[in-house]
């Protein structure tokens, strides 16, 4: 267990590396003038670029400058801005927000996919199963950023049930409306994902033999079926909480919500390719963790699963 | 969006295709069907059961109907377009123009038939581009093993670790930078270069395991005493062995890359205004949606169709490929 562990964590070392220089790269050439429109109406001074370029390595080659952002990275150390301010700053700003808004996501298509999925694998074909088929297709079929407008026009403007924008602060509870719609997609794989793990495992022997030798039904499915039938699940949900925050761009936007989100446009907008990179390397360092813990969690799952 | 889809559906397909392999490597199987009692392929198989669904005739026609839309839009409207009235700004749909007109008083019908072009060309070149690339790199990745595997697997985790919606608006702001003067052709293909260098990742895992189970078989075992090149073994013995689980992610993605590229259009960095897109359209009517809703419900409208017949079709396609529902 602990020399698996090792060994995927040095497994991740090269995947991090690259993946932070692939983006470091593409925002290194994000086109046009980092220093237009910093200095007012007129273009900068020769002695202000300079001092500039010289502060963020811009005259060193590409390598060099990714090797310094790194070690500085390495000490928690994000950068700066152009003007000063601290990327650590402005990302602990934004990133609560995201995270809470991803986690009510998951919430949901968690609660909601797998009971949905539970209910139609274990019915079989029917009413409940034809209902759920169709309106999970409907819902991997509507984009997000269509329900997202449907959802705040129908409950926020029209009913007035849900606040058409979120506040500044984004509590929990303002969440929920956008939560739901992050996670509109999603619900719906999960639910076919539980729904055909469900109905594979339901006939097999474990279960027949938790059947025959008189467990009562909620033990039946609850421990022997559930337990069996939940590691694609949860395979899924794992590695589906870093897509989730990745993917809050869109429902970010829509309910005006303060995430990352709007920190990536505006970083790009300006030029600010340290902001970027440092959004995306948070968010590859969560896609990484919960991938390792979601491996590791498979073994708690079905103990027959060893690790070597 | 659409990447957890893709996380997990890999996941799953690379338990099939190692069913599927080993159930194809005993060769001719006993005839799924058993009404004439013939010995079909899992192809023939695979299309018998395919014509008794009727979800797969619904899909079919809808994708028929689309790609004549695309083909020749003026069968459909002989309205131009781009043709812009300012007088009749967000009128709502009439006999005149079935769908009402946007901000700038263009036709929103003759818009919507000619949105399908764009969506189709993207969803289809960049299923395309996804399927060859990563099974290509699956293949020798699985075939030969070792340490070109290991370089070539975490070259994929590279890409598999950026986060879709993400990675694909910092590639596009590179190279795709609103207020270029790009043609629409190059515009398209910018959008299908960032969903297939963001994507290829998934088909090459579900290839290379499927190979690493195929290669293991009886026939790949026979083909080598005889003296084939690895090549003749790649192409000629694992290729039609392992190609039925990547064509079936392959087709339930296609509709989800149509949604992709107009969420990236919607987020403003996708395809823009010389090409016709349903996503540049529904961004357009996000402002506008209590004066005029219509601008934004037949787009949006269209769209779901097109996603809906295509990921049906892709269901259809998995349950006729797969040994278990048989």
């Amino acid at each position: 267990m602990g020399r698996y562990v090792a060994r995927r964590l040095l497994q991740l070392i090269p995947v991090f590396i690259g993946t932070t220089f692939l983006i470091y790269l593409l925002v290194w050439a994000l086109p046009g003038d980092p220093f237009a429109g910093k200095c007012g109406e007129r273009p900068c001074p020769e002695s202000f670029v300079a001092v500039m370029r010289e502060k963020f390595n811009m005259d060193d080659p590409l390598f060099i400058q990714y090797g310094k952002y790194l070690l500085n990275l390495l000490q928690g150390d994000f950068g700066e801005t152009f003007s000063g301010t601290s990327v650590g700053t402005l990302i602990s700003n934004a990133y609560p927000v995201t995270i809470r808004l991803a986690l009510i996501a998951l919430l949901f298509e968690a609660l909601i996919g797998v009971i949905a999925g539970i209910l139609t694998g274990l019915r079989g074909r029917g009413f409940m199963d034809n209902l759920v088929l169709v309106s999970t297709l409907f819902l991997i079929a509507i984009p997000t950023f269509v329900t997202g407008y449907l959802v705040q026009t129908v409950f926020g403007l029209q009913l007035g049930w849900i606040a058409p924008t979120v506040s500044g602060n984004a509590s929990w509870g303002e969440l929920l409306a956008p939560g739901f719609v992050l996670a509109s997609v999603s619900m719906a794989y999960v639910a076919r994902l539980t729904r055909t793990s469900i109905a594979e495992n339901k006939r097999a022997d474990f279960v027949r033999t938790a059947v025959a030798k008189g467990q009562p039904q909620h033990r039946v499915v609850g421990v022997h079926l559930l337990r069996n039938s939940a590691i694609p699940v949860v395979t899924f949900l794992g590695t589906d909480l870093g897509a989730l925050m990745g993917g809050a761009i869109v429902t970010e936007g829509i309910f005006n919500i303060n995430g990352i989100g709007g920190l990536v446009f505006r970083s790009i907008a300006r030029q600010e390719g340290t902001t970027v990179t440092g959004v995306v390397v948070l968010l590859v360092i969560v896609y990484l963790v919960m991938n390792l813990l979601v491996d590791l969690l498979y073994a708690v799952l079905d103990p027959r699963i060893r690790y070597d | 969006m659409t990447d957890p889809t893709a996380a997990a559906s890999a996941g799953k397909m690379e338990t099939r295709a190692q069913e599927e392999i080993t159930a194809e490597g005993h060769g001719a199987r006993p005839g799924g069907g058993a009404d004439d009692g013939k010995q079909r392929s899992l192809w023939g198989d695979a299309w018998v059961s395919l014509r008794r669904r009727p979800i797969f005739i619904i899909s079919a026609v809808i994708i028929l109907f689309l790609t004549v839309m695309a083909l020749f839009p003026g069968l459909f409207t002989s309205v131009d377009p781009t043709k812009a009235d300012l007088s009749l700004a967000r009128q709502t749909p009439s006999a005149d123009a079935w769908f009402g007109y946007d901000q700038q008083g263009r036709d929103i019908y003759a818009r919507v038939i000619h949105g399908v072009r764009a969506s189709l060309v993207v969803g289809v070149l960049a299923t395309l581009g996804t399927v060859l690339l990563g099974s290509l790199v699956g293949l020798f990745a699985g075939f030969y093993g070792g340490w070109l595997d290991a370089i070539l697997s975490r070259f994929a985790d590279v890409f598999f670790g950026l986060p879709f919606v993400l990675g694909a608006i910092v590639i596009l702001s590179t190279f795709n930078p609103p207020g270029t003067p790009y043609g629409p052709v190059r515009i398209i293909f910018q959008v299908i270069f960032s969903i297939v260098v963001l994507s290829w990742p998934v088909t090459m895992r579900i290839m290379r395991s499927a190979a690493l189970t195929a290669k293991q078989q009886d026939y790949v075992k026979a083909a080598r005493a005889l003296g084939a090149s690895p090549t003749r073994i790649i192409f000629r013995h694992l290729l039609p062995n392992t190609l039925a689980p990547v064509l079936v992610y392959g087709s339930i993605a296609l509709g989800t890359y149509i949604a992709l590229e107009a969420t990236l259009s919607f987020l403003g960095v996708g395809l823009r205004t010389p090409v016709v897109s349903w996503g540049v359209m529904i961004s357009d009517a996000k402002e506008l949606l209590r004066i005029a809703p219509h601008m934004l419900l037949f787009p949006a409208g269209a769209l779901a169709v097109t996603v809906l017949a295509f990921v049906m079709l892709g269901d259809a396609v998995r349950d006729a490929l797969d040994p278990k529902m048989r």
